[in-house]
């Protein structure tokens, strides 16, 4: 027999697989179209189309708007990042993630579903009128197409170098299959499929955990495998935190608790129209309030499956694996940790499973872009700058035809990408400075009656205006870092946190000045759209343990206890 | 998501019962004939429980939520 690492080396490939793995991922692509068929009969008027209805459980749209945010580059590459940078990464999951689903499902939500909006640039019609709308709209439909491109080829650049599959097939085979589900049945197809995806992802990638800790002895053990691999500070989640050299990320606290727990993790969560949309489908308010709560709860536990097995692969693997530009021959990247963990524990069928997980991811994150697109495309652009008077079936048609052209435009994207790389980093860092300064906007829309249309607008454009030129002066200029992030020793994950920081302190100040400056639009008109001047519905008559208030708290105490363990 | 067709429940049952009978059956077939190159934990025979957990919590959901239940 030849030992594993012997194997590894040998194999021209991560991981070979066999004809069982093969009939394990056949069977997913055909499920998964056999759901698009099945639903296509109940996606014939705009709301079902677009919205699926609006009769979702709390449940199914909370398990829905996590695994959209579950695509398989999240897994590897936090994974990777676990690797790299040890459990710090685990704030992404915590901290950079609970409170801002808490604060969407207690505060932001009832806005959002009273206003029988359609998107988050639909809210901002509402709200600011329409040159916010339209902002928000072009802005959100271009990068959410492009980052679809970006992510498609990443995937298929992975399933090259983990299976050795051509880089065509996987694209051309993944994204027709994903555009034939969502075309066919809508939102509600892309839901259905999501949360099949998210047991799948579940099935597939828990066993790494099980069987790592198995080999490891046990969470101690590890821990002590860890400090004499890389550090014992790999292993803590705030006590390296207080200088920005004391940890392996090169962040203060304050970047953590300011710009990803306060701001970056509150954009995204609470105004990224891809995950929001998932929620507006709830059947009603108590399900519409429960389903972030389900998420969160949910959420908390993810880093089991992608902090750990990166956390094991420090520990465990017999190899070092480091950054993607330092690769030689014959090594591995961060980002290879989990394929190469499954690789390690899985046997014929669990390692198709494996791969089905990431493909799962994957078209889980890809079908969350397309409906998302479709629809901001249909109802935000379409309807509101080109055609204002269609019938509803005329706008499920585009919807249908808008979701295969979306998908075309992202293999195109994908293509593009692959002419040239570096358009990756600036694609993916680009999106990620889009969501703070709509936070911002957002959030004093509905907190805050005083603000008006023009402080709504110069707010969010100055916002966004501010943090690409951050972004340009650090790449123009490296030795910047020192002021948008504080120190020189800052990595690029740190840099994000504080850029989204100052773009959002921008982005509020900008629209404070410009409110205070305009004429406020009358009360009247600010019913249902702004706190103080809405009646929220109740959740009914229901028992404590049923309502979402409550169930919030039992989250927040074991995010709280979670954080103390493992401080 | 029960008022009018399949339940999404039902199709995650199967989807956990088919993956399942077909892990569990690679596990046993393994067991059976040990591999040249084994993966780490060979020994625990993980295809072989795991298999079977999924297999049974997925006819769980087929049964529990099967079409002519549901409707």
């Amino acid at each position: 027999m030849i030992p594993f690492a012997t194997w590894l080396v040998l194999a021209e490939r991560l991981v070979y697989l066999a004809p069982v793995d093969y009939a394990v991922i056949v069977f997913y692509f055909g499920l998964v179209l056999a759901i698009g068929f099945y639903l296509r009969g109940r996606a014939s008027t705009g709301e079902d189309f677009f919205m699926a209805g609006r009769e979702m459980t709390a449940w199914v749209a909370g398990l829905s708007f996590l695994s959209a945010n579950l695509g398989a580059l999240e897994l590897m590459g936090w994974a990777g990042s676990a690797y790299q940078y040890g459990i710090l990464a685990t704030h992404w999951y915590w901290i950079g993630a609970i409170p801002a689903m808490l604060f969407l499902a207690l505060v932001m939500m009832p806005f959002y579903y009273i206003s029988k909006t359609h998107s988050v640039p639909g809210y901002l019609k509402l709200r600011f009128g329409e040159p916010s709308r339209i902002v928000s709209a072009v802005s959100f439909a271009f990068m959410t197409v492009l980052m679809s491109g970006v992510n498609m080829f990443a995937m298929a650049k992975v399933m090259q170098i983990v299976l050795g599959w051509d880089i065509n097939f996987s694209i051309w085979v993944s994204s027709l299959t994903v555009a034939i589900y969502v075309a066919l049945g809508g939102l509600r197809s892309a839901i259905f499929n999501e949360v099949l995806q998210f047991f799948l992802i579940w099935a597939g990638a828990l066993l790494i955990p099980i069987l790592g800790l198995y080999e490891t002895g046990g969470w101690s053990n590890l821990k002590v495998l860890i400090a004499q691999r890389a550090s014992a500070e790999y292993v803590h989640m705030w006590s390296g935190l207080g200088s920005f050299s004391g940890n392996p990320m090169g962040i203060h606290w304050t970047g953590i608790v300011f710009g990803l727990g306060a701001v970056l993790s509150m954009g995204y969560w609470t105004t990224d129209f891809l995950v929001v949309q998932r929620i507006l489908t709830a059947k009603d308010i108590r399900s519409a309030e429960m389903a972030p709560i389900i998420g969160a709860g949910f959420k908390m536990f993810v880093p089991l499956i992608v902090i750990l097995p990166g956390l094991l692969g420090l520990a465990v693997l017999p190899m070092k694996l480091t950054a993607e530009s330092a690769v030689v021959a014959g090594g591995h990247s961060y980002n290879d940790v989990l394929p190469l963990m499954l690789a390690r524990y899985c046997g014929p069928g669990l390692l198709g499973l494996g791969i089905t997980a990431l493909i799962a991811g994957f078209m889980s994150g890809m079908a969350g872009n397309v409906s998302a697109f479709t629809t901001v495309w249909t109802y935000d652009i379409y309807r509101a700058l080109i055609n204002k008077d269609a019938t509803d079936e005329h706008y499920v048609s585009m919807g249908r035809w808008t979701t295969v052209i979306g998908v075309l435009v992202s293999v195109g994207t994908a293509y593009l990408v692959m002419q040239s790389a570096s358009i990756m980093d600036y694609v993916q860092a680009l999106f990620s400075f889009f969501i703070a300064p709509l936070f911002g906007t957002v959030v004093l829309g509905m907190l805050w009656k005083r603000a008006t249309g023009p402080g709504g607008f110069w707010g969010l454009l100055c916002g966004t205006v501010s943090s690409i030129s951050m972004w340009a002066w650090v790449k123009v200029d490296p030795s910047a870092l020192r002021y948008v992030a504080l120190s020189p020793d800052a990595k690029a994950l740190a840099q994000d946190m504080y850029q989204a920081l100052w773009s959002f302190l921008v982005c509020v100040t900008v629209t404070v000045v410009v409110s205070l400056m305009t004429t406020p639009k009358p009360d009247s008109e600010l019913v249902g759209l702004v706190y103080g001047m809405t009646e929220v519905p109740s959740v009914g008559n229901i028992p404590f343990y049923e309502k979402p208030i409550f169930w919030a708290g039992v989250v927040t105490v074991v995010l709280i206890v979670l954080n103390i363990i493992l401080w | 998501m029960h008022d009018s067709g399949i339940s999404i429940w039902f199709f995650i049952g199967l989807s956990l019962l088919v993956n399942g009978v077909l892990i569990f059956g690679a596990g046993l077939y393994e067991y059976v004939a040990p591999p040249q190159n084994p993966v780490v934990l060979y020994q625990l025979h993980a295809g072989v429980w795991w298999g079977a957990i999924l297999a049974v919590v997925g006819a769980g959901y087929c049964l529990k939520f099967r079409p002519s239940r549901t409707n």
